[in-house]
């Protein structure tokens, strides 16, 4: 009984109070709309293999608060080398979430590298991680979000998840209405103050 | 000839750059250590340059600036990633130390050196260049006031006549 990516990101997202969000292109974005479309979230819709790097970057500027990454196998696929980058740093508040559908959903489902075996929490556990699992089992997902929320990070999940398409629930497009609207809810009136 | 490294320093410093993300060069070695000494600032290795763009996209969203110093062959590992800068006008500041210049003794370093500045401005990236140490103030200063203050995407290109053209012989 492989798991439900929608089940799993609003196990994730509800009651999600001040976490900070960076969603992956594609259907991880999707997913995480369709939680419930939320100005604390960043969803990308290119710039593929970034997200990582995003949630780094955000997690280093703001280490009271959680940071959460959810991308996609191919997304963390394209920004491995990001893995090592936080291995450097390791903050303690950035979580790594990537429901891995063993598929490059968005292009015609060809296979990623991780239907061929390749172990991408493996490679977050050699980068430095404080913890990094592969997850397959719906009775783990509250353990996930506990980290998530609470763990000393930097953790990392690679949640194996169904390939079966779920309904299109797209968040805005305009990346500058994106980037507005998470600094002025993450900042307030200091988002005007460069 | 004026520290223009510590100038290049001072430049964030003041202005509140707090993430330096890079990855080496020689030129930008004395910079790489004044940012890792400078306890105000994160300075960290990138395993290639794109992260860099990623990182400083997440540092804006936090509320912090952040700079990236990198190589002119390092230019062409970013032309996606500055999607990010041009769909999201996120403010950016690159620091790109010029290889492939005048006296360049390798030539795998002259293809992406010459198509740094086209390739910057097609991907939407304007750019500002330091020929003379004399002129490191006002030219660094102007770069981060074109990123942070007008939010724009800005890469510093710093000569190789300034920096000094590598020799390939054993060091003495």
């Amino acid at each position: 009984m492989t798991l439900n990516r929608r089940k799993v990101v609003a196990s994730l997202l509800e009651r999600r109070g001040g976490l900070l969000v960076v969603a992956g292109l594609g259907a991880p974005a999707w997913d995480c709309t369709a939680a419930g479309d939320h100005p604390l979230t960043f969803p990308l819709w290119g710039a593929m293999g970034s997200a990582a790097t995003i949630g780094l970057g955000l997690a280093l500027a703001q280490p009271k608060r959680r940071v959460l990454v959810v991308t996609g196998d191919g997304e963390m696929l394209m920004g491995l080398g990001s893995l090592a980058t936080i291995g450097v740093r390791r903050p303690g508040n950035l979580s790594i979430v990537v429901l891995d559908n063993e598929r490059y959903g968005e292009t015609g489902m060809q296979k990623t590298h991780t239907a061929y075996g390749v172990d991408l929490a493996a490679v977050a556990r050699a980068c430095g991680f404080a913890e990094a699992h592969i997850v397959r089992r719906s009775a783990e997902i509250a353990g996930v979000r506990a980290r998530v929320y609470r763990g000393r990070g930097p953790v990392f999940y690679q949640i194996k998840v169904g390939a079966a398409p779920e309904p299109l629930v797209l968040p805005p497009r305009d990346g500058v209405v994106l980037r507005r609207r998470f600094r002025e809810a993450l900042l307030g009136s200091d988002a005007t103050n460069f | 000839m004026p520290d223009w490294p510590a100038e290049l320093h001072r430049a964030l410093n003041t202005h509140r750059v707090r993430q330096v993300g890079y990855v080496p060069d020689a030129g930008h070695a004395r910079l790489i250590e004044l940012c890792h000494a400078d306890r105000g600032m994160i300075a960290l290795p990138l395993t290639s340059e794109e992260e860099g763009i990623g990182l400083a996209a997440g540092a804006w969203l936090g509320g912090e600036r952040a700079a990236l110093l990198m190589q002119s062959s390092g230019v062409g590992n970013c032309a996606n990633a500055l999607t990010l800068a041009a769909n999201c006008g996120f403010p950016l500041l690159m620091l790109v130390t010029m290889r492939g210049e005048a006296g360049e003794r390798n030539p795998w370093q002259v293809p992406m050196g010459r198509a740094t500045p086209e390739a910057l401005r097609l991907a939407g990236v304007r750019t500002l260049r330091l020929k003379h140490a004399e002129e490191t103030k006002a030219t660094a200063d102007a770069a981060v006031k074109l990123a942070f203050e007008e939010q724009s995407a800005v890469a510093l290109l710093i000569s190789q006549q300034l920096i000094g053209v590598k020799s390939f012989e054993e060091k003495q």
